[in-house]
C-alpha cells in the first residue's frame, strides 16, 4: 500500500520478491544493494537461518529520486521461498504494491516454480487482490546454469497471460536491475492510474 | 476489502507530532516512532539520532505482523500491547487503530507503568487523528476529489527517473 507524505513529500512503496525456494530472491536485493550509491540506500536486513535461508524477510530501502517534488522510495522484500513458510509469506504480502515473481530456470525447479506461483495467487486473494490486477513481472533466474530449461518453455509453463518478463543471472547480475526498473515503472504508472 | 491508500497531508502530520512530543516529555522517553502496519515511518520525536529509523519502521512492522499471526493461531485477534526489556533501554509497542504502530524507547529515567498509562492517553488521541485521516481518504476516493500528485504524471516523468 503505497503511502504518499505531503508533509515530507514522499512516496513510499512496497516491493515483493516471491518464488520458490533458492530461486534467487535475496541474491536479486544482495546485488541491488551493492550497486547501490549509498546515498540513494538504506541498511539491508536479512532475517535469515544459520544456512542463509530466508526466514522471514530480507528488507532493502530504496531511494529513486524525485518525480513532480516528491521523493520516490522503495521498499523492497523477500519472502522466504520453503514451503513450510507459508504463513510469514502471508505476512510480507500484506500491503505490496508490485510483485516480482523469480523463477528458477532449472529444469527440475518447474514443479517447484508452478506451485510456488499457485501459492502467491491464493495468498493474495487472501487478501483482496488478483494478481493479474496488480504491477506484477517475471524474472527467469540462473540462465547461467547448464540445465536451465529452454526460454519459451518457461513462458509456456509460467507466464500465460504475458505479463513483462526478463532472463536473469542474479549471482552475476546480468537482467536484475531490468527486473526491478520493470516493476518499479509499473507500480508508478498503476498509481498514476489510481489517482485520475 | 483492502486498504485505502495512505495519504498523509501536513496539517495531520502536525497533530501527530504535537502528540508524540508531548508523549516524549510525559513519559520520559528517549524516542517515538509511528510506524505504519507495513512499514513505513510515519514520525518521530525525542533523541532518535543514530537509530536507523528506516530499519526501525521495518522490523517493527515485521514484528508486529508475526505476532498478529501467533495470536490469530491461539484465537486472539490481536496483541496490543508488546513489552521489550533490555540492560539499558527498552521497547513498549502499542497498535493503535489496528493500523497504526506506537513505539516508545525509554530507559531507567522512566518506567514501565508511567509509559504505560501516558501512551494510553496518546493512543486514543492518535487513534482519532488517524481515524479522521482515513475518513478524509475515504470521502476523498468516494467523490473522486483526490489530488494526488501522481494523476498528473507522465510516463516521460517515470522515465526520467531511471535515466541515469
Ligand atoms: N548459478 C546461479 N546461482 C544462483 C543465481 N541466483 C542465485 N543463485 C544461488 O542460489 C542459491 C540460493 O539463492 P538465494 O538468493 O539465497 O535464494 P532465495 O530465493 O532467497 O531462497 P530462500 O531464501 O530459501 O527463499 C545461492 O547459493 C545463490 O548463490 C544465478 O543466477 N545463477
Ligand atoms: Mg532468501
Amino acid at each position: 500500500m503505497s503511502f504518499i507524505n505531503y508533509s515530507s513529500r514522499e512516496i513510499n512503496c512496497k516491493i515483493v520478491y516471491y518464488g520458490p525456494g533458492l530461486c534467487g530472491k535475496t541474491t536479486n536485493l544482495q546485488f541491488i544493494y551493492t550497486k547501490t550509491n549509498p546515498d540513494l540506500k538504506g541498511k539491508m536486513i536479512s532475517l535469515a537461518t544459520e544456512t542463509e535461508r530466508t526466514l522471514f524477510f530480507d528488507f532493502l530501502p530504496l531511494a529513486l529520486g524525485q518525480i513532480r517534488g516528491f521523493k520516490t522510495r522503495f521498499h523492497l522484500y523477500t519472502v522466504p521461498g520453503q514451503v513450510f513458510y507459508d504463513a510469514s509469506r502471508k505476512l510480507i504480502l500484506k500491503g505490496v504494491d508490485g510483485v516480482v515473481f523469480v523463477a528458477d530456470s532449472q529444469i527440475e525447479r518447474m514443479e517447484a516454480n508452478l506451485e510456488s506461483i499457485d501459492n502467491l495467487k491464493v495468498n493474495l486473494r487472501e487478501q483482496g487482490y488478483e494478481l493479474d490486477k496488480i504491477p506484477f513481472v517475471i524474472q527467469y533466474n540462473k540462465r547461467d546454469l547448464p540445465n536451465a530449461a529452454p526460454l519459451d518453455e518457461l513462458r509456456r509453463q509460467l507466464n500465460p497471460s504475458g505479463v513483462q518478463d526478463f532472463e536473469a543471472s542474479a549471482t552475476t547480475g546480468e537482467g536484475v536491475f531490468e527486473t526491478l526498473k520493470a516493476v518499479a515503472k509499473t507500480v508508478l504508472s498503476d498509481l498514476k492510474r489510481l489517482s485520475r | 476489502m483492502m486498504d485505502t491508500q495512505l495519504v498523509m497531508y501536513e496539517e495531520d502530520f502536525k497533530k501527530i507530532l504535537a502528540v508524540i512530543q508531548r508523549l516524549v516529555r510525559d513519559a520520559n522517553a528517549k524516542g517515538i516512532f509511528v510506524v505504519d502496519k507495513n512499514g513505513q515511518l510515519i514520525a518521530e520525536a525525542g533523541e532518535v539520532r543514530g537509530i536507523d529509523t528506516t530499519s526501525l519502521a521495518s522490523l517493527t512492522a515485521g514484528s508486529i505482523a508475526a505476532t498478529g499471526g501467533l495470536a490469530k493461531i491461539i484465537g486472539e485477534d490481536d496483541f496490543p500491547v508488546h513489552f521489550h526489556q533490555g540492560a539499558r533501554d527498552n521497547l513498549h509497542i502499542t497498535l493503535v487503530g489496528g493500523r497504526i504502530i506506537l513505539v516508545v524507547v525509554f530507559d531507567d529515567r522512566s518506567s514501565l507503568g508511567l509509559v504505560r498509562l501516558r501512551v494510553k492517553k496518546a493512543g486514543t488521541e492518535m487513534g482519532k487523528i488517524f481515524e479522521d485521516i482515513q475518513k478524509k481518504a475515504e470521502s476523498e476516493a468516494a467523490t473522486g476529489t483526490s489530488t494526488s500528485p501522481f494523476a498528473e504524471i507522465t510516463d516521460d516523468d517515470i522515465d526520467n527517473l531511471f535515466s541515469e
